[in-house]
């Protein structure tokens, strides 16, 4: 759905010095209309959930864009700050519910590294087994509902059936299917059940071909390629210059992930690829995320065959109590970087608790991938960012 | 590039590089003595001074506006106020610190300077993080560094929204979490985990209170 209006070149970092969207005073347009000012959101299907986004319109070309946030503010930070180190470990997962798992472990990392303990290797192996898991579950989300937001609802029944398979090894683990909790400050609060193993394998067998399966649906689909190709450029100096990571980054043609640049939990151990595109447009993203999930099943097989015997919790004092210090500890999400800068004053309690969510960084880049486009393609870009809006507002 | 014993704990983050990792003083230090962490309880780990060609020259050009410090493996600079801007803008030009990972504050209300300002850099081609604090006075501003880095937009329109700190030439600073006209800053120490903006409350939603 590109005009040929969606130039790269000419929207280069210069065009992040714009001077910002005035909405009072509409701009006469030369078919003597008025330029048009609205409301996208923040009750819409296609945001994802409340966000609103303002539109600056010229007819159907997009003008600008203003998003408004905080529909879905909690003030976890301030949370934090009045609970205990422990309590606030459910509390993480509530941010980006979709990818609960990593939100833990990037906050149980943090804490533990601040505390100078590390997880038993046995625990790392489950944390990278889980983590990874939840990785191919929010991909899995996020490609059936941009799909679905373009267009192609088939994919969303598609990947819903198959998440669902992810969902009952998180329940059989821990209890949960959403919101895990997985993970405890030193480790892992439980061990594998059994037959852990067999099940995640079998789940690999079972995903392999379902990947194939969205591809055919989608890959070489006329429609999907009208509507994804060269829609929301981006290119790879903005992604540095905007702070965007994740798939995003990656699809611009910048290789890295904080797996392999910063290796963290167990993923220093492992043989795996980082996909890049070379476009940075919708369509990039969707290959680079289609690859990703194959890689992390790669992790997870290479994961659940060499998983160490051992205990699950490292030498963690029952009272959390971090010495005074600061520390910062990002992690790759689904979604980029994910990191927690935690402040101790020696107490119990974060003097200071900061998360740096990738969703709501990766949502500042709205405005310069949708210049130029139709407002049908606004939705398509909200969809390839892929935002949550629990972690943009916390 | 002072060679520095190596404590048994935790495993050197990749970031540090060619850094000191120990995590304590080392027997025979540096020029500098070691800062002394706050005071400490538990005995945990000290900062220690952090050493780098990076320091050294910014140290011969700024003098003793400049800490460098290094904890648990993080290499962090502590900047005077009125150097932010200089610093800030060198690490991205000389150094290649060409990501704003995040911009933050913390709040200290007994301090006579409440703030601290804190941004988490990253370097890709370097593959390094540093971070740089400064502190400033209630109601005192500090430069924006949007024209350093774009990203910092929204970061700055954050930390203005939940700790009240101006940002000098941000160009659309305005609250951005929070509804434009809430009253106060959350995230400050003495806001109330149940407080709200009562009147805010009343006139928009028309109830007494949410709680």
């Amino acid at each position: 759905m590109s005009d040929g209006t969606n130039d790269a070149s000419n929207r280069g970092l210069s065009s992040l010095d714009r001077s910002n969207l005035d909405l009072e005073t509409p701009d006469k347009t030369y078919l003597d209309s008025n330029e048009l000012i609205i409301n996208m959101g923040p009750q819409h299907p296609a945001t994802h959930g409340v966000l609103r986004v303002i539109l600056k319109l010229d007819g159907e070309k997009v003008l600008g864009t203003e998003c408004v946030i905080g529909y879905l503010h909690r003030g976890v930070e301030k949370i934090a700050e009045n609970r205990t180190y422990t309590m606030f470990n459910p509390y993480v997962d509530r941010m980006d519910y979709c990818a609960a798992v990593s939100n833990g472990l990037g906050y149980c990392e943090a804490v533990e590294k601040l505390m100078n303990v590390e997880a038993p290797p046995r625990a790392k192996y489950i944390r990278v087994i889980l983590t990874e898991l939840n990785r191919i579950a929010s991909h899995q989300l996020w490609l059936g509902t941009h799909a679905l937001d373009i267009g192609a609802m088939t994919p969303l029944f598609y990947t819903f059936r198959d998440r669902e398979e992810i969902l009952k090894i998180f329940e059989k683990y821990c209890g949960a299917r959403l919101t895990t909790h997985a993970f405890r400050i030193g480790g892992c609060q439980y061990e594998t059940y059994a037959g852990f193993e067999k099940e995640v394998k079998n789940f690999l067998t079972f995903f392999a071909p379902k990947i194939d399966e969205y591809e055919a649906l989608l890959t070489t689909n006329r429609i999907w390629l009208e509507r994804t190709k060269n829609v929301g450029v981006i290119s790879a100096a903005d992604c540095v210059a905007l702070g965007v990571t994740g798939p995003v980054l990656r699809a611009s043609g910048v290789q890295w992930d904080l797996r392999k640049a910063q290796p963290y939990a167990a993923y220093s151990e492992f043989d795996f690829e980082i996909p890049i595109g070379t476009n940075g447009d919708t369509y990039d993203r969707y290959l680079v995320r289609m690859e990703e999930m194959r890689q992390s099943m790669r992790i997870i097989e290479q994961a659940v065959n060499r998983i160490p015997e051992g205990p699950i919790m490292g030498k963690v004092p029952k009272v959390i109590k971090p010495p005074v210090g600061e520390i910062y500890h990002s992690i790759e999400a689904p979604k980029g970087e994910l990191g927690y800068f935690i402040v101790s004053d020696g107490s119990t309690q974060p003097y200071r608790l900061r998360v740096r969510p990738p969703s709501f960084v990766n949502l500042q880049a709205l405005d310069i991938m949708v210049r130029g486009l139709l407002v049908a393609d606004v939705v398509a870009v909200i969809g390839t960012i892929d935002i949550v809006l629990g972690e943009v507002d916390r | 590039m002072a060679e520095e014993v190596k404590t048994p704990a935790p495993p050197p983050p990749p970031e540090g590089e060619k850094k000191p990792t120990a995590e304590k003083p080392p027997a025979a230090a540096s020029a500098e003595p070691a800062k002394p962490a706050a005071p400490a309880k538990p005995a945990g780990p000290v900062p220690v001074p952090w050493t780098s060609p990076l320091v050294e020259k910014y140290r011969s050009q700024y003098g003793s506006g400049l800490e460098a410090q290094t904890y648990l493996g993080q290499n962090y600079l502590t900047v005077d106020r009125a150097l932010i801007p200089d610093i800030l803008r060198l690490l991205r030009d000389e150094e290649q610190f060409d990501y704003c990972v995040d911009i933050t504050a913390v709040h200290y209300p007994k301090r006579e300077k409440q703030f601290d300002v804190v941004w988490i850099l990253y370097s890709f081609p370097r593959n390094e993080r540093v971070r740089v604090k400064t502190q400033i006075a209630d109601g005192a501003s500090i430069p924006s560094s949007v024209p350093i880095w774009p990203t910092a937009n929204w970061l700055e329109r954050e930390v203005y929204d939940m700790f009240g700190i101006m940002f000098d030439g941000h160009p659309d600073l305005k609250r951005i979490l929070l509804p434009d006209s809430w009253k106060g800053h959350p995230l400050r120490k003495d806001y109330g985990i149940l407080q709200q903006d009562k009147e805010w409350v009343q006139i928009n939603l028309g109830i007494e209170s949410g709680q």
